[in-house]
């Protein structure tokens, strides 16, 4: 029995707790491109950088508090500065949107058009964010480390195996259920977000009712920014802040919302945390619960690995494939243009 | 050719020629050489976009992978390591592929339903723990030859020049398994798809080290011809009196006349993939490509066999992808998995088709001269802007010391106004299709 417990605890340490915190990174970030794509229909490929770009405002406005002697200890200082962060995000998305996408908008350019002019902001946005903050790691977290930490737990327990929570990991969880509730209510209740869900659904019907597409196009926009920010912010407070990073949560971002189904917003969040428990699960070296399950003379002598870290790639890609091969438009129904 | 298309390669090379005078041969020789390479890869994703409207940015996998050819084909054997577990990894290899061919077969031939799925999972499964049974302790006992020389299996031996056809057949092999998976998929999830498997390639060059040492680098490979040694060459009486007669220093003329034999090489194979891509494209089958792209449903109704033309066009653009990654990795002389990312080797490219011209293939060559000189230029002249900006400010100004610092980053803010600037006032690019 406390084998069995014990194996728990290294379950939750190693794997539930990680990929929960992990997968709600990538939902927000993935609800952010599932919008865009239902809205504007095309895949951005700048979400990444702008991710980065977010973050960057936080953490100077971040450092900024902290020089004035701001902060909400235990709380990392940083929540305080998501406001300015996404005012700031918000500024950039508007501004791209306005010299850029409203012209191919406007001439109903092919989606592969859009597609190209977000790579363009794309490296226009990480060339701003290198130049003004550099292409190196950037440590902001600040306040208390830890909710729970492992010699803490094993001394309340007595189990052999300890248990640590991080503030930054308890915070995503909070944080990502209070935005996605809210986005949510938004999507579901409020006049612009129905009018933004029928925008997605059929363009001309809801032309024809009289939505003015550029609102709900800035509308759109302002939530992106609110969840760029955000799940940005979480990601470098979690694990830490570096721009090439961002660039590469890319890919498993967008698994993460193919696999829910492209402009589905609860598929974007199921996907998220499909993508995170693969991820975690195929790369955690298994031995140290396997120890504690099997009879002694099974014990395993390799780590029980199924694949080195570094090709947690692999993972987000080999679902993406499969999903794609088997299920075209996700696991909850997407859209196709 | 007409007049203002000449014109325009015409200011490139007096940019190369400008850079020559002010800063110095060697840096505009090598630039030269690495237009050259850019230009490659710029022909070959226009075979890919240009004439199919193939949405692929796994460029940097195939660079890469062309990258691994050069180790593979012209590093020598290391026979320790081959006698340690050579055998037991190509075991190994060969268990992974016929496991992968039984669950497809499996796949195909029997009825759909749950028994199907079982027996595919159950043969994915057990295979993959077999595989790894075998491929572990081989490639323990490969990496332990030597760790900080070797541990590697090394490669062939043969000429460097081999490995550049090698680069182009690996990339076309593993173009051909990837766009059997991928190729069925809508533009976008191409897209997806394609940056996931180049960043797939590259992790496993980088962490696979029996293959070719990983991130600890492979260095010291073979430049084509043995008389292309610096050294050498300063060794050689004939050559120091022949640079003598120009009134150049040995040590100079001999680092100029590596560059330039390189240069003669890349322009060779330059000229011979875009003969055979001007004479593909303006060949039945070129026009077919374009009807594919233009519209697929109007090809498909003419009884074109989309799915199979798009695999083709994919295979032939990655195998240019290919060799241009060889040409890079040997005048290099060193392989370094770290070093590619893509923004350098995948994005700059396609930023080098669509400024220079999707579909034409001088557009292409054009655009690789063009955004590779500014690539590398926009830096210095960053600096120089950045100076002259900075100049009212104190000298120990922490705004100034940064700004400078930065100056490096401009590359990727020119590149992305470049590319706006083009699609929007100029979609066609520099050079339209006809």
């Amino acid at each position: 029995m406390v084998d069995f417990l014990n194996a728990l605890v290294a379950l939750t340490n190693y794997i539930l707790v990680p990929a929960v915190a992990y997968g709600s990174q990538l939902a927000l970030g993935a609800l952010g491109i599932t919008l865009i794509y239902g809205i504007l229909r095309f895949s951005n490929f700048a979400h990444g950088d702008t991710m980065a770009f977010g973050t960057m405002v936080v953490i100077l406005t971040t450092w900024w508090f902290q020089d004035m002697g701001i902060s909400i200890a235990p709380l990392p200082t940083a929540l305080l500065a998501l406001p300015i962060g996404i005012i700031v995000t918000l500024a950039l998305l508007l501004g791209t949107d306005r010299v850029v996408y409203r012209f191919y908008r406007k001439a109903k350019a092919a989606p592969i058009i859009f597609v190209m002019a977000s790579l363009g902001v794309m490296f226009i946005t990480n060339g701003i964010v290198r130049f003004i903050i550099g292409p190196n790691e950037q440590r902001f977290a600040d306040g208390a480390r830890f909710i729970i930490k492992a010699r803490e737990f094993k001394h309340m327990t007595g189990l052999s195996e300890g248990l640590a929570i991080k503030v930054s990991q308890g915070i995503t969880v909070v944080t990502a259920v209070i935005v996605v509730v809210a986005l949510f209510w938004f999507l579901n209740r409020t006049r612009t977000g129905k009018s933004m869900r029928a925008f997605s659904d059929n363009e001309d019907l809801a032309l024809l009712s009289g939505i003015n597409p550029e609102r709900v196009v800035t509308v759109t926009w302002v939530l992106v920014a609110i969840l760029a920010t955000i799940a940005g912010t979480l990601y470098g407070l979690d694990k830490s802040y570096k721009p090439f990073t961002y660039f590469q949560l890319l890919l498993p971002m967008f698994a993460a919302a193919i696999v829910g189904g492209l402009g589905n917003p609860l598929g974007a969040i199921a996907g998220g945390f499909v993508i995170s428990f693969s991820e975690v699960g195929v790369t955690y070296a298994w031995k140290k619960v396997l120890v504690y399950l099997l009879p002694e003379q099974w014990a395993p002598d390799s780590l029980v690995q199924l694949m080195s870290t570094d090709y947690k790639f692999a993972v987000s890609f080999s679902i993406l494939v499969l999903v794609l091969l088997f299920r075209p438009t996700g696991i909850f129904k997407g859209q196709s243009v | 050719m007409n007049i203002r298309n000449i014109l325009l390669f015409a200011v490139v090379f007096g940019l190369l020629v400008v850079v020559g005078y002010i800063q110095s041969w060697s840096v505009a020789f090598q630039l030269l050489n690495l237009c050259l390479i850019s230009a490659v890869m710029a022909l070959g994703v226009n075979i890919q976009w240009g004439y199919a409207g193939l949405f692929s940015v796994g460029t940097m996998g195939f660079v890469a992978l062309g990258g691994l050819a050069t180790v593979i084909t012209s590093m020598p054997p290391v026979h320790e390591a081959w006698a340690a577990g050579g055998a037991r990894v190509v075991l190994a290899l060969l268990l992974a592929v016929v496991v992968i061919v039984a669950a497809s077969q499996i796949w195909k031939r029997m009825a759909p339903g749950r028994k199907r799925n079982l027996s595919m999972i159950v043969v994915l499964v057990g295979g993959f723990f077999l595989y790894r049974y075998v491929f572990d302790p081989a490639v323990d006992a490969i990496e332990r030859v030597n760790p900080a020389g070797t541990g590697y299996l090394g490669g062939m031996g043969l000429p460097v020049l081999v490995s550049w056809g090698v680069g182009g057949l690996l990339a076309a092999g593993v173009a051909w398994v990837i766009g059997k998976i991928s190729l069925g998929l809508r533009s976008d999830y191409l897209a997806i798809a394609t940056l996931g498997i180049a960043e797939i390639i590259i992790s496993v060059i980088k962490n696979e080290d029996w293959l070719a040492r990983g991130v600890k680098n492979v260095n010291g490979i073979p430049r084509p011809f043995s008389f292309m040694y610096e050294v050498n060459l300063q060794g050689d009486p004939w050559f120091v009196s022949w640079a003598a007669s120009f009134g150049l220093d040995p040590v100079q003329a001999s680092s100029w006349f590596v560059k330039l034999i390189y240069a003669a090489l890349f322009t060779v194979v330059l000229l011979i993939i875009l003969w055979m891509s001007e004479k593909a494209l303006r060949s039945p089958w070129g026009r077919m490509m374009r009807a594919i792209r233009d519209n697929e449903e109007a090809a498909e109704a003419m009884g074109k066999d989309v799915t199979r033309r798009h695999l083709q066009v994919f295979i032939l653009g990655s195998a240019v992808l290919g060799i241009a990654g060889a040409m890079m990795t040997s005048l290099d002389g060193l392989f370094t998995p770290g070093t590619y990312n893509p923004l350098r080797f995948t994005f700059l490219i396609w930023v080098m088709v669509v400024v220079g011209g999707s579909g034409n293939n001088w557009g292409a060559v054009l655009g690789g001269f063009l955004i590779w000189f500014l690539w590398v230029e926009v830096e210095p002249m960053g600096k120089h802007l950045l100076d002259f900006v900075t100049a009212w400010m104190a000298d120990d100004s922490g705004l100034k010391k940064h700004l400078l610092e930065s100056a490096a980053h401009m590359r990727l803010l020119t590149m992305g106004i470049i590319l706006l600037l083009v699609l929007r006032f100029s979609p066609k690019g520099l050079i339209p299709e006809k």
